[in-house]
């Protein structure tokens, strides 16, 4: 298959690595582990394809450093290229993989972590990485199989942790958009980080919806998944 | 049966699909030249193809040239146009008129996914992509189209991330079996999407936009996201081992915001990065769009700022505001208010 970009993608550095395992963690969410071959900071991706015709993609990084393996969190788009081959791998295969990169970092400031579907896997990673200290996790997605990893964030950040389900209601969890959650909250703290991360719709709805409650535009870090 | 759409179609393509059609091979050339150099608009137009085989078109394919559905005209002369595309969503296209070139600034998404804080496209989110054909179109149903002497890929849209349409409209417009344009004439304008910039650098001669705002990594990841996986300093590192030649041209967009990014300090980050490069800064002011809290910069700091980076040894121009009063200017492009309500992510 040619998808007329192979010009660039071999330019890019890619590595083979062996996929160590592929996990279906939810009706349209899969982990996969590769070999932790680089150091590397919460909160940065990794390019991947499956092989040099195909236009590699980016993933972040939603294990922590301190990990025996480094692992992805992807959701299948049925009409996407790249992740309906990906969830049809096997342990074993190979990927073309880049070494990570990417400034969307966290660190031990007091922030809101804000992300919808995938857009929580850089905060797993910080979290993993022990940036749980005065952070506060707000996770959109339409379905309850949409909150990854809801366990391991309940259990680390307990009531500082908040799902909001626009599609369905459940135990605990807001139903609504995250955007309605964040407009009935009265006063947004001033003083801390705000991060965003997941998709574009969400990314410049959310940031309006900050600068419209004050927010500085220096307390806002954005990172889309285009 | 769904119609096939020619116009957008390579002569490679045309033919695949005359002899699907059971024509001669030869009737792809004749139809591009019809699409492309002629302007037809019917498949009765085209009257060097037998009336049988324009039969055989009508019933199985579509022209695809769509007619603006809207224009605004603007006191300076600058006019919007509003194009319907696919699925029943449109696009902006602006057509500037100058004193001796007229310029058209064409779209190459519905939307954009890259959230570029100062930008009203990318307050809509993304739609869809547009086909070379829906690209090009902008330019072939313009009413001034014969007085074009300048297209600019930079209304709505990020043009790198629908890399192989617009590599495709490019291929349109500059070949000899098309509209035979000087890639010299068309700048293509990116946020420094590095990968696909790298393609586009390799595979075409026209010149490149490439979207600064600001010379610092973190104040630049404030304004544009883009910034967290490629950074300015590295676009500008892929620019300068690239060679470029004589003729093409690099310029770099530069949006004055009041306060943020139009300080001495920034003229120097601004000189060092791109110290030895062959290039020009294009500053442009701020169009301030709903709900921003950033404002353009004094009349006065823009012309000390231009100075100032001229004085550095940089070619800088300020460009001039056109079309402000039909938000047909810089970063103002939208088509949010026609846009179908979508069912998101969250
Ligand atoms: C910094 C960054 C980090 C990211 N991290 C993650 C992550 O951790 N997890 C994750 O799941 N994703 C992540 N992404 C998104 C990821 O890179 C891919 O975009 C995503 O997985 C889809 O890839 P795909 O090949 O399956 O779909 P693609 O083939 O790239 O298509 C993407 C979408 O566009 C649509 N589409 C394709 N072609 C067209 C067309 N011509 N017109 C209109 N629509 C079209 C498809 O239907 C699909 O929904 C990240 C992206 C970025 C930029
Ligand atoms: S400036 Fe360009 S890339 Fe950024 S959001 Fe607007 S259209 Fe998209």
């Amino acid at each position: 298959m040619d998808t007329g970009l192979s010009g660039f993608v071999k330019k890019l550095p890619l590595k083979p690595l062996t996929l160590l395992d592929i996990n279906q963690i939810s009706t349209d969410a899969y982990i996969l582990s590769l070999p932790q071959t680089h150091d590397f900071l919460p909160g940065q991706v990794v390019a991947i394809t499956l092989d040099a015709s195909i236009a590699p993609r980016l993933y972040s990084l939603c294990s922590a450093p301190k990990d025996e393996t480094m692992q992805i969190l992807f959701s299948v788009k049925p009409d996407g290229l790249l992740t309906p081959m990906l969830a049809k791998c096997s342990k074993g295969d190979q990927l073309l993989v880049s070494a990570p990169f990417g400034a969307f970092l966290g660190d031990e400031q007091p922030a809101w972590f804000i992300a919808s579907g995938t857009g929580v896997a850089p905060y797993r990673s910080m979290l993993r990485a022990g940036l749980t200290h005065n952070k506060k996790l707000i996770h959109g997605g339409r379905f309850a199989h949409n909150f990854y990893f809801q366990d391991e964030f309940a259990t680390a950040l307990k009531d500082n942790y908040i799902r909001c389900c626009s599609q369905e209601s459940g135990d605990g969890m807001y139903h609504g958009r995250l955007t309605t959650w964040l407009q009935q909250q009265q006063q947004l703290p001033a003083h801390q980080m705000y991060y965003l991360c997941g998709s574009a719709e969400m990314v410049v709805e959310v940031r309006d919806i900050l600068i419209g409650k004050g927010i500085a535009i220096e307390r806002i870090m954005s990172e889309i998944y285009f | 049966m769904e119609k096939i759409t020619l116009f957008g179609k390579t002569p490679e393509e045309l033919k695949q699909v005359v002899g699907e059609l059971g024509m001669k091979p030869f009737a792809a050339k004749q139809i591009a030249e019809w699409l492309y150099k002629n302007h037809a608009r019917s498949f009765d137009e085209m009257t060097n193809i037998s009336l049988k085989d324009r039969q055989r078109l009508n019933e199985s394919c579509s022209i695809g040239l769509e007619t603006f559905s809207n224009v605004q005209s603007s006191a300076d002369g600058t006019k919007k146009y509003l194009f319907p595309t696919a699925k029943s969503r449109f696009i902006e296209a602006a057509y500037i008129p100058d004193d001796d070139r007229a310029t058209l600034c064409v779209s190459s998404q519905v939307g954009c996914k890259m959230g570029c804080l100062f930008c009203m496209t990318g307050k809509q989110g993304f739609q869809s992509q547009l086909s070379a054909g829906e690209i090009v179109n902008q330019i072939s149903s313009l009413p001034e189209r014969e007085k074009l002497t300048n297209i600019v890929y930079m209304g709505m849209g990020e043009p790198f991330d629908n890399l192989e349409n617009v590599m495709k409209s490019l291929e349109l417009l500059t070949s000899e079996w098309g509209y035979a344009m000087s890639p010299r004439r068309i700048t293509v304008s990116t946020i420094g999407m590095i990968p696909a910039m790298k393609h586009f650098l390799e595979k075409s001669e026209c010149h490149l936009a490439v979207s600064m705002h600001t010379p610092f990594h973190e104040e630049r990841k404030k304004l544009m996201p883009i910034e967290n996986v490629y950074p300015i300093a590295e676009v500008i590192e892929t620019l300068r081992a690239f060679d470029m030649g004589r003729q093409r041209r690099v310029s770099f967009e530069y949006i004055m915001f009041k306060g943020l990014n139009d300080s001495p300090k920034h003229v120097n980050e601004i000189a060092r990065l791109l110290n030895g490069m062959r290039c020009r800064i294009n500053l442009i002011r701020f169009h301030p769009i709903p709900d921003t809290p950033l404002e353009s910069s004094d009349e006065t700091v823009i012309q000390q700022f231009r100075e100032a980076l001229v004085k550095k040894g940089i070619r800088t121009t300020i460009r001039a505001s056109r079309g402000q009063d039909i938000f047909a200017a810089c970063g103002l492009l939208s088509t949010k208010a026609l846009v179908k309500m979508q069912s998101p992510d969250f």
